[in-house]
């Protein structure tokens, strides 16, 4: 393994990331804290308790999965489809490294960011309400299982994009509404039966439950169905990565 | 010893039918300066991105020192430069980094004695800090030789290395691909000035229509398909090429004031002091002669033309 491509693109990407701190780390931040201004305690001071937590409790780990979700998501997008679109990807295709390498380092710096983001978030989370966390190793697993998952994920979607607008697309018009649908702010126990059925077909529905169970030990859905989802979601992406590379799908031509 | 680089039937159909090789082989020495020169698409970049592995070839087989380059790409891929025709760099990556990451990227532990070497060779020391975005296209280009070589590759690929550039860095960078060639890099050039080939190459390879139509040393080939003349400016403007003259092919300028003879340096005799004979008995003087030599770009305009 060609160990110092690796770290060759893991150190720039996180350089990147140092260079753009504000719309990085700090931007994401403080809109997740307009959430919790605005849904855990303007509105949710008004909200019953969903499963004996209180509502502003109840949506961190909601907001955190939507957090990095979305931006990991954007983060591994952005990190392929820049050398797309000013060429430097010449480079990367010329070099001595196979998707492993690759993966590694450009999902490996995303993921990193979005680890990083998550704890920012829940430490802000931990000044408006309190948390508890039950299962602090199941926790930091789907943390990291959500964070891999989805910046390759956006990987995928940085090398298939073939704009600027096709690259947005996705994330805006698919999954922030799946997010949003998926159980952020509310419990899908809530919704009439029909909505319920419905939900099940959304997978973001099974990482926030997965993820607010390490929480508070609530879930819509059984941890092991949550856990699952998520590794099957990571599988799937890594096959089409690898499928990519060794086609050179949208790279060689 | 084997060749650095052995290319055997390539072709490369891209997926629109457009065929950009059509079964090329080609062999490059260890150590040469390889001119590889062709009108715009006649399949000089493809050929180089082949061998790098950024175009996926249809058919056919390359060989880096050896080495099959889709079976062994790790390794070919290592020895392997590449400066890209296009300025594409890393906008907001100062000229260090951006250095240290090729070099990190091809496999290479840090170096900054190697790369600061690099940078000073190319004049780039003092833009080491600079981001790419604030470097003039000039210095990109520097930028992207400096990258290409911060890995020390053996095989160097500089696809139209001084396009845009000025006379001065032109000439700088003739002095780095002459360092190179001392220190035994093999360097494959496509470029349109003819006269950087004339200057740098070992051998030159022609390709158009995606077919390596010639490959032969600069020198030999200049010898025997460049044309040497003699032009004589007569004394008197001349009504015709006297009937006597007429085996040395003379032509007679359109204002009559001049005659050229062609004549052809590897035969044993050039004619020339049989014609000059031949002139003061035909009663016809000079005033003046110079001698002119095609250049490579006559040579090549020439090679191209046919082969249309």
């Amino acid at each position: 393994m060609n160990i110092q491509a690796v770290k060759a693109i893991y150190r720039y990407e996180m350089a990147r990331m140092f260079r753009t701190v504000v719309q990085s780390i700090i931007a994401p931040v403080l809109s997740t804290s307009l959430y919790f201004v605005i849904f855990g305690s303007a509105i949710g001071s008004r909200i019953t308790e969903i499963d004996g937590v209180s509502y502003g409790s109840f949506i961190v780990p909601g907001l955190i999965m939507l957090s990095i979700m979305t931006e990991s998501i954007s983060n591994s997008s952005f990190a392929i489809y820049f050398p797309k679109f000013t060429g430097t990807i010449f480079e990367l295709l010329s070099a001595p490294v196979s998707f492993v390498e690759v993966i590694l380092g450009y999902v490996g710096a995303a993921a990193t960011k979005s680890v990083i983001i998550g704890v920012i978030i829940l430490a802000t989370a931990s000044f408006f309400v309190d948390i508890e966390i039950a299962h602090p190793f199941v926790m930091v697993w789907f943390l990291l299982l959500t964070c891999v998952s989805f910046c390759l994920f956006g990987f995928i979607l940085g090398i298939w994009a073939t704009g600027w607008e096709k690259l947005t697309i996705v994330p805006v018009l698919i999954i922030m509404p799946l997010t949003f649908l998926g159980g952020t702010f509310y419990s899908i126990s809530m919704l009439p039966p029909v909505w319920q059925t419905i939900s099940l077909f959304n997978p973001v529905v099974y990482l926030i439950s997965g993820f607010r169970w390490s929480f508070y030990e609530n879930a819509d859905v059984s941890v092991g169905l949550s856990l699952g989802t998520t590794l099957g979601f990571l599988i799937i992406c890594l096959f089409i990565v690898r499928w990519i590379f060794k086609t050179g799908y949208r790279l060689r031509s | 010893m084997h060749p650095m680089i052995s290319i055997n039937g390539l072709t490369k159909t891209y997926a629109e039918g457009f065929e950009a090789l059509k079964n090329v082989s080609l062999e490059i020495r260890r150590g040469e300066i390889f001119a590889l020169l062709g009108p715009n698409g006649a399949g000089k970049t493809t050929l180089i991105n082949a061998v790098c592995g950024i175009v996926t070839p249809t058919s056919g087989e390359v060989l880096v020192d050896g080495h099959d380059i889709s079976r062994e790409y790790r390794l070919t891929r290592q020895m392997i430069g590449l400066v890209p025709q296009e300025l594409p760099s890393e906008s907001f990556e100062t000229v260090w980094n951006t250095c240290r990451f090729s070099r990190g990227l091809f496999g290479k532990p840090p170096s900054p004695d190697h790369l600061e070497k690099v940078l000073k060779s190319l004049s780039l020391w003092d833009k080491k800090n600079t981001i790419s975005m604030q470097l003039s296209g000039g210095m990109k280009r520097r930028v992207l030789i400096a990258k290409a070589l911060s890995h020390e590759p053996e095989v160097l690929f500089l696809d139209e290395p001084t396009a845009g550039v000025d006379v001065e860095l032109r000439q700088d960078m003739w002095n780095v691909v002459e360092e190179l060639r001392e220190k035994g890099v093999t360097v494959i050039l496509t470029t349109h000035y003819i006269e950087e080939a004339e200057k740098l190459a070992d051998r030159v390879g022609v390709i158009n229509h995606g077919e390596i139509i010639l490959v032969e040393d600069k020198k030999k080939l200049m010898r025997e398909l460049g044309k040497k003349q003699l032009v004589l400016s007569l004394q008197a403007p001349l009504d015709a090429i006297p009937s006597q003259l007429a085996a040395y092919q003379l032509e007679l300028s359109e204002d009559r004031n001049e005659l050229t003879y062609t004549y052809d340096t590897m035969r044993e005799s050039t004619g020339i002091t049989a014609l000059l004979n031949e002139l003061r008995a035909a009663d016809i003087h000079f005033s003046d002669l110079f001698t002119s030599q095609s250049s490579l770009e006559d040579i090549f305009v020439d090679l191209v033309r046919k082969k249309a």
